[in-house]
């Protein structure tokens, strides 16, 4: 049996599952709506999620993308000196430990626009594994080779480019892997503490909506994307990984 | 005296660390142009500092050191570590290319020194494989081919075979004999096995434990090529003798 099936199989007979569970019990809509329900819901109202679908993930991609940069960054400067690391990560773990649905409130206040403000939430998630990750990468570079680069005159800017870089990227895919479901977590999360309000909303506003009105089919619609997104999300990085360290890195060979 | 000149000469060398450790103390030893030295002793004896301090890596605390790559020659001086070291996400083609690289030398002008050297250390169908998927000894070969494109004047190996296996260790030895008298090029060749250090040099300087300093040196009077047969001759078991002596004089504390 291929390992792609057998995960495939399992997640069908629980969805089976569910959907006879659902028929048999006679359980109502509002309470656990059955699957195929989902679908039909999903399908009517696809053309309104999918535009707060859109919103959802413009905030997980473009929080993601600012943790990959703003990460990168300040790792960058970290590796460059022991001293800046010592004064400033106590702060980066300061933001990371705190419970982002415990700040989002403040930021709701401090930042005008709601869209800016989810954004810095799902960042402020998202960054701390980038961060991390990419710090220990970048000092993981072996001594002999930073001593034979040093033999042969290397330039910083090659030291960085043929050396650092490549001896970060192993740790810097295991942080994007973790960065990517978070920054899905904290858009969603940041969403829901903002509450339902402005032009553009995401499908954490559209759950809400559907919650008030007791539309339980609609909100496991929404549900499904987000799990869609998630799932999406994984694979792309696992992909990414694979291709990119494929050939020469322990954690992705056989 | 110009950077291309291959000789080494150390004088009264003092060597303590940051913290205190005195790891080598009055060393003065001298690597003639396209001589074949070894440097034998025990493990932390401060044989691998002597070759940071060759290459530039390291500054004596006391003493003179004059070697190529303190005279500028940015690519005279090569390094083979005891580990191959080679950078496991490129190809062997981009390793052995990287000192050319670093120096500025383009894919396509690196292109057929590179596929040479490939080929004479025995690796010319391998240009496209990574270090994974080579055995011990096939990256060992590979790293003295990055050691060797940019035609150094002086090589300097730290204890390069010691993780390899008998088999494989005694064909590198030839075949590293083999290069070295088509190049003439000054290796400093650090060991802790007398019998390498007699099959390979010239000369074989014996330190002391730390701190480290040359308690002894033996000539090695024997004519190359040394073809396995040297490795059961009585000259060549007399000198082994002479060595190990030397190397337990110096284990305790004299001088022979």
């Amino acid at each position: 049996m291929s390992p792609r099936l057998l995960p495939a199989l399992t997640l069908a007979a629980l969805v089976l599952g569910w959907e006879a569970l659902v028929r048999l019990a006679h359980i109502p809509a509002y309470t656990l709506p059955a699957p195929s329900l989902v679908a039909q819901t999903l399908w009517q109202n696809f053309p309104s999620l999918a535009s707060s679908w859109w919103f959802t993930l413009k905030i997980t991609f473009g929080a993601l993308a600012l943790a990959c940069a703003g990460g990168v960054a300040i790792a960058a400067v970290f590796a460059l000196s022991r001293r800046i690391e010592l004064a400033f990560f106590p702060v980066a773990v300061l933001l990371q430990v705190t419970p982002i649905v415990a700040i989002a409130p403040l930021i709701l206040i401090y930042v005008e626009s709601t869209t800016a403000a989810l954004l810095l939430c799902a960042w402020i998630v998202a960054f701390f594994p980038i961060l991390s990750n990419t710090v220990l990468g970048l000092r993981a570079a072996d001594p002999n080779l930073r001593d034979l680069f040093h033999l042969y005159g290397a330039t910083p800017w090659q030291r960085l480019r043929l050396l650092l870089m490549p001896s970060a990227l192993p740790y810097f895919l295991a942080g994007l892997k973790i960065s990517g479901g978070l920054s899905l977590i904290g858009a969603v999360t940041a969403e829901m503490v903002a509450g339902a309000a402005g032009r553009e909303t995401g499908l954490a506003s559209r759950i809400l909506e559907a919650s008030f009105r007791t539309e339980t089919p609609k909100m496991f619609a929404a549900l499904a994307l987000l799990v869609a997104t998630g799932v999406l999300i994984f694979w792309t990085f696992n992909a990414l990984s694979r291709r990119l360290l494929g050939p020469w890195h322990a954690s992705e060979r056989l | 005296m110009s950077a291309g000149a291959g000789h080494i000469t150390l004088q009264q060398v003092e060597k303590r660390f940051a913290e205190g450790l005195l790891a080598l103390r009055d060393v003065s030893l001298r690597v003639g142009e396209g001589e074949f030295v070894a440097l034998l002793g025990p493990s932390g004896c401060g044989k691998s500092t002597v070759l940071r301090l060759v290459a530039g890596l390291d500054t004596p605390t006391h003493g003179t050191v004059d070697a190529p790559a303190l005279r500028g020659g940015g690519t005279s001086t090569a390094f083979v570590f005891q580990e191959p070291t080679l950078m496991p996400w490129a190809n062997l083609f981009d390793n052995v290319w990287l000192p050319l690289r670093l120096a500025g030398v383009s894919r396509a002008q690196a292109d057929e020194s590179v596929r040479t050297m490939l080929g004479s250390v025995g690796l010319g169908d391998f240009e496209q494989a990574y270090p994974a998927e080579l055995s011990g000894g096939m990256k060992m070969r590979a790293s003295i081919a990055r050691a060797l494109v940019t035609q150094p004047r002086v090589l300097l190996m730290d204890e390069p075979f010691a993780a390899l296996d008998e088999i494989t260790r005694s064909r590198l030895n030839a075949d590293l004999l083999a290069w070295w008298t088509l190049r003439r090029l000054s290796v400093l060749f650090v060991t802790h096995s007398v019998y390498e250090a007699v099959f390979l040099s010239q000369r074989v300087l014996v330190m002391s434990p730390r701190p480290g300093r040359v308690m002894a040196e033996v000539v090695v009077d024997q004519p190359y090529p040394r073809d396995p047969a040297f490795r059961t001759s009585a000259a060549y078991v007399s000198a082994c003798r002479e060595v190990s002596d030397s190397l337990e004089a110096a284990m305790s504390g004299t001088r022979p």
